[in-house]
This record gives structure tokens, C-alpha cells and sequence, in this order.
């Protein structure tokens, strides 16, 4: 591939914690090569200085949660040629969707001394809601090995490889045994959206579904697991409703618990 | 009358002389590999003396649900199988295949810098050497031979154990596949434990094992330990927790595809892949290309796949098994039946790992037993 000019990153913040734009500062070494590669053109939280749009790879955090962001993300796909999204937040709504269950006046009315100043939307959603989206990378936050991969990727003209198997294929290959089945704890890997490299079984504890659930998600049947293994159905509802809450069937399973209570 | 272990006649060992032996095996160049505990269960990992092993541990299974227990004597490999198998030295999780730079208009090739060392494996069970013989089928045999495999194994020294205490997941007597170790073994060891003390039954498979032995002066066994030795193993077949029929099983498979069992099963079944990720025979792998940012370096890698991703299927316009239901049916008919098309085998050796690693312990030999109780009429069209 040669090229005249480099091409034009940007990374765009929207509701989130800024904790995956994070991951790509601490890509620390790699960095050097991402700015060798690339024009690091709007980013915000690494640098001041701009260079204008359009740009080739545009990296989106957060979701959607209020009209002047729904407005403001048509832009951001309006001036990019690519368009991924990183984390929780962006690609499911992020752990600021639990709004979506209740009533959000009732929040911010507790919360603001003047919640007539807060203009914010029902629910808090996905990118991929509002604009159509190129690539979505799971996690919250996003592993920097995969947000290296996609960039590689896509500097390269190839698909990305970010599998969307379960946990458990990279629990098994790291070779960490099973918490669930040698320990009898509930652990959320057979659902979960493969990416951590299974981080949490490896110290020792059940996963905490932080990639949203895999490809085809058998809830029903974890959560029964979950219940033989002596989990509440209050637990089986948090465990599903945490950054992924907002994910259909994460949503739909902590729906069916919470009813139980 | 102590004498040159030259001749196969088995020897009897005592504990000081098995570590004596392991030390010889270290000695000859090999790194021995043999059980371990991490993290609540037993898993090959390297160790150096019968001081590492998990003396005095033995291992409860039943499906979905593994635990150590504490035994009451001090024996070395009281315990049957964990999750992890010889798989994963012998084809690894993730292998690089091939490396290679950018030049000036074209690409050469990074030679792969990767040293097998030579290996023992330490206390093989009768089910882990069916299960490694079915792989050298599946890789060494056949128009492409696999050299990484290959090497990988000629490298590997086989130390058996006989196992005397099946678990509760195990039925490799019901497959011909153990308990007792009959070949493919460099050295074989039966552990005893008796009124005359804590002793092994040491037998030579082969020249490369029998020369570990030189310097080492061990006692023929009597006719009377060997019968002992013998009737521990006949009483270990009697003992399996399950068993898996086989008559017939080829054609009860393939005349079940549209049986109401799978659909039971989908609705259990969590496509998690752990079935297969434990299985020692599984062998199907996915290749992945990887670029380093800079775009001057690209590379091929190998890591297993499993029939439960929707990705292993994936052909133009999407995934053919889109079901669970016909990817648990793809996997159980591919090892049951289609498998002895294929390679002239089962693609079982009822080690039990799929039923005790199974979160939600879907157990292979009920769902057989369920097929075969309850058969569906043949389809006309085959």
C-alpha cells in the first residue's frame, strides 16, 4: 500500500468515562508506530491542536444520551470515512443505561439542585442506533491489543479479527481452569463476548460479562446454572444489568429476574 | 536378586527409586511434564521430582462439577484426568505458521524461531495415549502430514500410568480405550499401594524408554505382585461411573438427525466451546493473519477452533450450523459416527472431560443412551 499523505484519525468522546480513549494513550510504546502511521487529527483528550475533517478512521466512545449528542453524531459520521465504535458505552449504551429501566426525571431530580437545566434523553444508546457503524470493538474498557488490531486492520485493508465467541475458548487456551465447574462459582464467561483474554478466571474469579454477550447467548440456561449454584434472582438481575445492561439479551434475562425478586 | 533392566520383564520400584528414575529422565535432556495443582484441579505443568506431584490428592467428578479431595494415604497419581490434556503440547493453542517482511516490491519469508525441547510426559493415561494416537492419525498420517505436530511429538517421551480409580465421568472401558495402558508407551507404571508397602509396577515400552534404566538397578516383580498388579486394573474397568454403547452407534447417528433429543439438548447447551477446547482428540483450528501497525510485518497463526462458533461454519452469505442444536448434533455425530468414516475410529476415548468441564454438565453418554431408547424412523431419503 503506498500512500501520499497519512490517513486522519479521530477520537470522539460522547457519554463515557473516557476510560477507553485511556487504553489507546496507554498503548504507551505502540503509540510511537500509531502516530507514525496515522495523523492523529482531533483527539481531545491526547492534544489540543486539530487538524480538519474529513478523516479516515474515526473512533467513537460513549453512547447517546442526550438530543444535542444525537445531533452531534451525524456529524461525526457525516466526516468519517470509517467509523468504529469502542467500549461498553458505545456499542451497548454503557453502565449509565440502567437509566433505561426506570424513570431518568426521577433521577435527576433527585440528583440536581436544578434539573430544569438538564436537557437529557429517556435512554441512553448505542452508536450504532443513531449512525451505521463500520466495526464495533467490545469491553469496558476496550482490551488495547484488540484497539491496536483494528487500527492495524484497517491501516492494512483487512477485517479486523475481534472473534465473538464466548470467554470460555480463551479461558480454555490460556489453559486457567474453570471457576464454575471446580469452584461451584457463578462466572458470566459462557455468554460473554470473548476480547479480555478471560482476565478475571484467571485471578481466580467468575467473568463479569464486561464485552456484552457472545454470539448466540444461551442466558436462560446460565441463569439456571446460576440459580443451582445458589444465586438469587436479585444477583442474576445485576449480574446481567451492569455495563452491558442495555444489550438485548442481557436485558431480556435481567427483565425475567427482576420480576422474581 | 537385583539385575540389569535390559530384559522387558517389568521391575518393582519403590518411591526413592521412581525419583531416582525421574532424575535419569531430567538427566537424558527432557523436560518433564506431569500433574500439578493450580487453581483447585490437576493440569500438566513442568516439574522436577515426585515431591511436585499432588501426593495424597485424588479428584471428584461427576458431570459439570470437578473437586480435589484430600486422600487418605500418600499416593502419587491417585486422581484420573483434569481439564487439561497432552493436546496442548503436542498442537498447541496458538502456533505461529509462517512469518514474513515487506521488501522493495515483494515479501520474503522470517524463519520461524521456535525450539520443541524434548519433553516427558509424565503419568499418560490409557485414554490420553488412545487420544494421542487418534491425533498422530489425524496429523502425520494422510497425504499432508502436519511437521509441526510431527516434531512435537517425536520429541515427546510417553510415561504411563495404569489407572486403578476411574473417575465418575469415566468410560474408557466401555471403548476399548483403558484403563489398562497396552502400547504406545516409552515406560509404564502402576501404582500400588499394599501390605508390603508403596511400590510400582515399572514396565518398558521401548528401547528409547529402556535406556532411561541404564545405571538403575531395579527387582523383577513376582508372579504374585504382577497378578496383584492385574487385578487393581481389572477392578478399575469394573468401576467406571458411565459407559457409552457402541453397537450399532454409526448407523443409530446417522439415521438420527432429526431426532427431538437435539433440540433438548440446544435448549441446555450454552455454545460455550468448552466441550471442545478439553476434548484430547478435538483438533480443528482456525488461521488467523495478523499485521503489525507499521504494515512491514505480517504473520500466520494457527489456534484452535471450535464446531460450536457460529465463525467455524462461516461460508459466503453466513454461518451454515446456525442453531446450537445443529452445532451440538455436528460435534457428537462428527465423533461418534462420521469420525469412523473418516479416520477408521471412534473420536472418543471416554476420558469423561466433556461431561465433567460441561458448565451446565451436558453429559454425551446420556444423550446417546436417550437417542437409543427412543429411536426415530430412518429417513427414506438415505
Amino acid at each position: 500500500m503506498t500512500r501520499t499523505e497519512k490517513p486522519k484519525l479521530a477520537v470522539w468522546k460522547f457519554a463515557s468515562c473516557d476510560g477507553c480513549q485511556l487504553s489507546l494513550l496507554d498503548c504507551e510504546d505502540e503509540l510511537l508506530t500509531v502516530a507514525d502511521r496515522v495523523t492523529i487529527a482531533y483527539f481531545p483528550e491526547a492534544t489540543r491542536a486539530v487538524v480538519e475533517g474529513p478523516y479516515d478512521l474515526s473512533l467513537v466512545e460513549g453512547s447517546i444520551t442526550t438530543p444535542h449528542d444525537a445531533l452531534r453524531i451525524q456529524e461525526v459520521r457525516r466526516c468519517s470515512k470509517i467509523l468504529v465504535t469502542i467500549g461498553a458505552c458505545a456499542t451497548a449504551g454503557g453502565i449509565q443505561a440502567l437509566r433505561n429501566f426506570r424513570d431518568v426525571r426521577k433521577f435527576t431530580n433527585l440528583v440536581y439542585a436544578r434539573p430544569d437545566y438538564i436537557d437529557t434523553l429517556e435512554r441512553s444508546t448505542p452508536i450504532a442506533h443513531h449512525v451505521k457503524v463500520d466495526h464495533e470493538l467490545r469491553g469496558c474498557p476496550v482490551n488495547k491489543h484488540q484497539l491496536l488490531e483494528v487500527i492495524s486492520a484497517l491501516l492494512a485493508e483487512r477485517k479486523p479479527m475481534t472473534p465473538p465467541h464466548s470467554v470460555c475458548i480463551e479461558c480454555k487456551q490460556r489453559g486457567s481452569v474453570c471457576v464454575t465447574v471446580a469452584r461451584g462459582w457463578p462466572c458470566l464467561g459462557p455468554v460473554t463476548h470473548a476480547g479480555c483474554g478471560a482476565l478475571c478466571p484467571s485471578y481466580d474469579r467468575g467473568c463479569f460479562g464486561c464485552y456484552g454477550p457472545m454470539e448466540t447467548p444461551n442466558t436462560e440456561s446460565l441463569s439456571r446454572l446460576w440459580r443451582y449454584l445458589g444465586a438469587g434472582h436479585r444477583e442474576i438481575t445485576h449480574a446481567f444489568r451492569s455495563f452491558n445492561a442495555a444489550s438485548e439479551p442481557f436485558r431480556e434475562e435481567s427483565l425475567i429476574h427482576e420480576q422474581r425478586h | 536378586m537385583p539385575v540389569a533392566p535390559d530384559s522387558r520383564s517389568p521391575y518393582r520400584v519403590d518411591l526413592i527409586q521412581l525419583d531416582l528414575l525421574l532424575a535419569a529422565v531430567c538427566r537424558a535432556g527432557y523436560q518433564l511434564i506431569g500433574p500439578s495443582i493450580k487453581d483447585g484441579a490437576i493440569v500438566y505443568d513442568e516439574v522436577s521430582s515426585i515431591e511436585e506431584l499432588p501426593v495424597g490428592w485424588t479428584d471428584d467428578q461427576e458431570a459439570g462439577r470437578y473437586r480435589l479431595q484430600r486422600r487418605d494415604d500418600r499416593a502419587l497419581f491417585g486422581y484420573v484426568v483434569g481439564p487439561q490434556s497432552w493436546k496442548k503440547l503436542l498442537h498447541p493453542p496458538r502456533q505461529l505458521l509462517w512469518k514474513g517482511r515487506r521488501t522493495d516490491g515483494g515479501l520474503e519469508t522470517i524463519a520461524r524461531e521456535e525450539v520443541t525441547p524434548r519433553r516427558a510426559f509424565l503419568a499418560v493415561r490409557a485414554c490420553e495415549i488412545a487420544a494421542i494416537g487418534i491425533q498422530d492419525r489425524v496429523f502425520t498420517q494422510g497425504q499432508h502430514a502436519d511437521p509441526i505436530y510431527a516434531h512435537r511429538r517425536e520429541q515427546a517421551l510417553v510415561i504411563a500410568v495404569n489407572c486403578t480409580e476411574p473417575a465418575g465421568t469415566c468410560f474408557c472401558s466401555s471403548l476399548g480405550t483403558g484403563p489398562e495402558v497396552i502400547s504406545g508407551f516409552d515406560l509404564a507404571l502402576t501404582e500400588m499401594i499394599d501390605e508390603s508397602g508403596h511400590w510400582f509396577m515399572l514396565e518398558v515400552g521401548t528401547d528409547r524408554g529402556g535406556a532411561l534404566l541404564e545405571g538403575l538397578e531395579f527387582t523383577p516383580v513376582t508372579d504374585t505382585e504382577r497378578r496383584a498388579v492385574h487385578q487393581r486394573v481389572d477392578a478399575a474397568a469394573r468401576q467406571m461411573g458411565r459407559a457409552l454403547n457402541t453397537k450399532g452407534l454409526k448407523k443409530l447417528l446417522y439415521d438420527s438427525y432429526d431426532h427431538p433429543r437435539w433440540d433438548d439438548v440446544a435448549d441446555r447447551c450454552l455454545a460455550c466451546s468448552n466441550c471442545t477446547m478439553v476434548c484430547p482428540t478435538c483438533f480443528c483450528t482456525t488461521v488467523e493473519d495478523v499485521t503489525e501497525l507499521s504494515g512491514e510485518i505480517a504473520e500466520r497463526w494457527r489456534r484452535w477452533d471450535s464446531c460450536f462458533t457460529l465463525d467455524f461454519s462461516h461460508l459466503s452469505g453466513g454461518s451454515v450450523r446456525h442453531s446450537t442444536r445443529s452445532r451440538y448434533r455436528q460435534w457428537m455425530t462428527h465423533k461418534l459416527a462420521t469420525w469412523q468414516d473418516q479416520f477408521d475410529s471412534l473420536g472418543c476415548v471416554g476420558c469423561g472431560r466433556c461431561i465433567t468441564w460441561c458448565p451446565v454438565g451436558i453429559d454425551i453418554t446420556e444423550e446417546v443412551r436417550q437417542i437409543r431408547a427412543h429411536p426415530v424412523a430412518a429417513r427414506a431419503s438415505r
